[in-house]
């Protein structure tokens, strides 16, 4: 599989590095790879369905357990084939209509590594790995949704997609390294091993409830669910791959790879039910009173994820088998209509539902295209789409327990998702005729020829459902539930419960759909409640909040960060000081023993020089003779490295004091002299700090000079030195060869200090 | 400063101070020195000679950036690296070798004198660039 992505990778990455070679027909080969991707997986099919999985590893940092692991099982085939298969029909798809846009290689690039990103998230059987990918798909759908930067909208759209998919994938690797623990592993098998230590440890509740948000954030899920309607500011063919077929199904994706090892307790069950339930009503609730097509399509596409998170949350053999059928599903159904929406607004130039009508006679194919995937959306026969309903009403009448309250709802959702696809359709191809600017057509087959491949199979696979139950479903579903049976697809199931909740739906969505049509009042009254009901707008909420954060920083900014470097030490030594005083205080640190000794004539001579040069440093008021004083203070420390005989310690003292005291002479020549002296209260504050420090110093020296090392590291580089490294300057020898490595990191720090004044300064000064 | 005194005795100084600097450097391995105080010191001579003329003056003369001295040393340091990377022991193990000359006896070199060159080599750039930051810009003349 690897191989595959490489092949991908090198093959695309080339074509996009030599833009001479495409031309214009550059969205051609990601288009070409991706279908190579399609056929190859199919054709894994049977090898799967016989052998199971295959998995593959490759060594990159073992220490870790960081392996890149990939899997191909009946459910990443399953998503695979989705990911590779829609991708190419966008691809052809966006060829015409990015047509007329400036700089469309950006967008074939992200949208090429997107569908890679995407096609390694779902093979992915490494978490670290799948964090990684996923974070890829964040990223490239941010850089998507923002493709029409120089509109404020899109870029406040990216940014907010950004935020909220990125923080929920940064909980989601907190979940992953909690919960990683337990089995010392990140690789999925290891977890699918030890998943009932995982249930039953105390970290599984925390760990989940980080997982989950990561996948409520990116499968939009109340009350995450907003940033979906907002993306769609990107261009169509994104809506249509990321933000419906594929991208917002990772979440889905990774619950039903979790299922096995974090499935199965009651937490599980109800949080991830709940929010399916919520999102799911939301979703339909507001579809309905939305004016903009993509707008309806995105709270549609929030309705399918709730439906899709509720079912993994129930985790029975039917709510997985539903679960299944219902993700194809909706791919199929929702990347059409987004490309259909994308269309329509091209070819009319609006995509507010109020101006739009009559479109059937313009656009006939389109008609008959939308047609079926509205059927589909709306769950009617004979579309694929009315299976996966009916799958999803069994799936709730055999639940134990809580099936009723969820009928209840998910029956009451469907009639809104009825009255959704079927009043929108009338409206905008069967209502009354509008005026255009230019008589919408239909020129451009490629941007047709998705869409129809899509609603053409929807519709064949609604009439026989074989074709994809005895392949695709029937090799997935063991993996999302040990155990399963085979899952049997037909569209008569009989006179029973479910048939009975069919009816039920279709008459009341038809009957609100015939109001929504006939009454055009009821709709307006709808919106009117609608605003007052749900005044908050979670999208606008959010932007404030990350302005008002913006702001604040901007505000703490000022305060901390002021520029003047006297107080940057200032805080840096009161901090330090006051908390080595914290702990001498506090931790009962024993206090070292003092042994005054005194030494021979030359130190007391030394101190009685060094002294008074300090005392004066701090009292004069011109700067050449305090640099000069602490000249004197460093040639007397060196002199005292002399007295011990540290020769080497005592030359580096004496060069550095010298060169220190020239630059500072040469600087201090061009400075005037101080015009304002520091007033009494600065200089007893400054006196405060210096004595706090200096004590603290001194105490780190009295300590330093007890610490009891039970046998010095000195004496083994002392025997050492001449016989394994050659040297006799034992210092010299540690510096060079035995910590060389501390070396070369000093050295480094050195130059970057350099580096940054050669940026500081050589801006002022000319090049250096 | 513009001093005669000053300019007559760097001549002299300067050749002392970047001999010393040598001597510090290839000595280092068994007596006082090192590349960091041969590096020192051959700084030292060009802040010396900077203060008998200007920082101006000397940077015009100046045959190399010291932007280049950081790289070469550094480059050095990644140099010495190799042998042991190479011969496949762990990193940066030092490597040695003992041509045997006809006069000197039997010299030791290794890949510690190629690395303490390379500190010799920043260190002097680092000073220099120091240095050479506190030339008046062009444009307040």
């Amino acid at each position: 599989m690897h191989q595959a992505l490489l092949i991908y990778l090198t093959v695309g990455g080339a074509a996009f590095l030599f833009p001479g070679v495409g031309g214009k027909r550059r969205a051609l080969v990601p288009a070409l790879l991706l279908a190579g991707f399609f056929l190859f997986f199919l054709f894994k099919l049977p090898f799967i369905a016989e052998t199971g999985a295959w998995h593959q590893v490759i060594l990159w940092i073992p220490e870790l357990g960081l392996n890149l692991e990939f899997l191909l099982d009946g459910l990443s085939l399953f998503m695979v084939i989705l990911v590779a298969g829609i991708g190419a029909l966008v691809f052809l798809y966006s060829r015409v209509y990015m047509k007329e846009y400036q700089e469309t290689g950006r967008f074939y690039l992200y949208l090429f590594l997107f569908a890679g990103s995407m096609t390694g998230l779902v093979l992915s059987a490494n978490l670290i790995q799948l964090f990684i990918f996923w974070e890829l798909t964040s990223v490239l759908s941010f850089l998507l949704i923002g493709f029409f930067h120089e509109k404020a909208e899109a870029r406040r759209a990216a940014f907010q997609s950004l935020y909220i998919t990125g923080f929920g994938g940064l909980c989601m690797l907190a979940g992953i390294i909690l919960l990683g623990s337990i089995p010392g592993s990140y690789s999925l098998p290891a977890w699918l091993a030890s998943s009932a230590a995982i249930r039953a440890s105390s970290f599984y509740v925390p760990g989940l409830l980080l997982i989950l948000v990561g996948a409520f954030t990116k499968s939009a899920q109340f009350p995450f669910h907003f940033w979906l309607p907002t993306a769609m500011k990107a261009p169509a063919p994104v809506s249509a791959y990321l933000h419906s077929a594929t991208m917002v199904k990772a979440g889905f994706f990774l619950l039903a790879r979790l299922a096995p090892v974090l499935g199965g307790t009651p937490e599980w069950k109800y949080i991830i039910s709940s929010v399916g339930v919520l999102t799911m009503l939301v979703g339909s609730y507001l579809a309905i009173s939305q004016k903009d097509i993509k707008s309806i399509l995105a709270y549609t596409t929030i309705n399918g994820l709730g439906i899709l998170v509720l079912l993994i949350g129930i985790n029975t053999e039917q709510s997985a088998s539903a679960a299944l059928i219902f993700l194809f599903v909706h791919a199929m159904y929702k990347a059409t209509l987004f490309m259909m929406a994308g269309m329509i607004e091209k070819k009319t130039g609006t995509r507010d539902i109020d101006r739009l009508g009559g479109l059937a006679r313009h656009m006939p194919v389109s008609f008959i295209i939308a047609l079926l995937a509205a059927l589909s959306m709306a769950g009617l026969p004979p579309m694929l789409g009315f299976l996966g309903k009916e799958l999803i009403y069994e799936a709730k009448v055999e639940l134990p327990g809580i099936n009723f309250p969820l009928l209840v709802l998910g029956v009451l959702s469907n009639i809104l998702m009825v009255a959704v696809s079927l009043a929108f359709l009338y409206k905008i191809f069967l209502g009354p005729p509008r005026r255009y600017a230019v008589a919408p057509d239909e020129k451009g087959w490629l941007l047709l020829a998705g869409p129809a491949v899509l609603a053409l199979f929807s519709l064949v696979l609604g009439l026989f459902p074989d074709l994809i139950g005895n392949t695709l479903i029937n090799t997935a579903l063991p993996v999302m539930h040990a155990g399963a049976g085979e899952v049997d697809l037909k569209i008569w199931h009989g006179v029973n419960t479910v048939f009975f909740l069919s009816l039920l739906t279709v008459f009341f969505g038809l009957l609100l759909s015939w109001l929504i049509i006939r009454k055009t009042t009821l709709l307006e009254a709808w919106r009117r409640m609608n605003n007052a009901i749900f005044y908050i707008r979670f999208s606008e909420l959010f932007s404030a909040a990350i302005d008002r954060f913006i702001a604040f920083s901007g505000r703490k900014e000022k305060v901390m960060q002021h520029g003047y470097h006297r107080y940057y030490i200032l805080t840096i030594v009161s901090f330090t000081a006051l908390l080595m005083w914290g702990k001498v205080i506090l931790g009962g640190v024993e206090w070292p023993e003092m042994h005054v000794r005194v030494e021979s004539f030359f130190i007391p001579v030394l101190v009685g020089v060094m002294v008074p040069a300090v005392l004066y440093s701090t009292l004069t008021r011109s700067r050449m003779a305090a640099i000069i004083d602490m000249g004197v203070v460093g040639y007397g420390i060196s002199l005292i490295y002399m007295y011990f005989s540290a020769v080497d310690l005592a030359i580096m003292q004496i060069l550095v004091e010298t060169l220190t005291v020239v630059i500072f002479v040469l600087v201090l020549q061009r400075l005037p002299r101080f015009a304002i002296l520091s007033t009494r209260r600065t200089r007893i504050r400054d006196l405060t700090v210096a004595l706090v420090f200096g004590s603290v110093m001194t105490m780190v020296a009295l300590f330093a000079v007890q610490a009891n090392v039970p046998k010095p590291v000195s004496e083994y580089f002392q025997d050492r030195s001449l016989t394994d490294a050659f040297g006799r300057n034992v210092v010299n020898v540690i510096l060079v060869d035995f910590r060389a490595f501390d070396t070369l990191g000093e050295t480094v720090v050195l130059i970057t200090a350099a580096l940054g004044i050669l940026v500081l300064i050589g801006k002022k000064t000319g090049k250096i | 400063m513009n001093s005669v005194i000053l300019q007559i005795a760097e001549k002299y100084i300067r050749w002392l101070l970047l001999f010393f600097a040598l001597t510090a450097l290839l000595r280092g391995h068994h007596f006082p020195g090192g590349g960091f105080i041969a590096g020192l010191l051959a700084g030292l001579a060009v802040v010396f000679r900077s203060l008998a003329y200007s920082e101006e003056k000397v940077f015009r003369d100046f045959p190399v950036r010291p932007v280049t001295l950081l790289s070469a040393g550094l480059i050095m340091i990644l140099l010495s690296f190799l042998p042991a990377w190479l011969t496949n022991r762990p990193f940066m193990t030092g490597v040695w070798v003992k041509p045997v000359l006809p006069l000197a006896g039997e010299l030791k070199l290794g890949t510690p004198l190629v690395f303490d060159t390379g500190i010799f080599l920043s260190v002097t750039g680092v000073i220099l660039l120091f240095l050479f930051s506190l030339k008046i810009p062009e444009k307040w003349k």
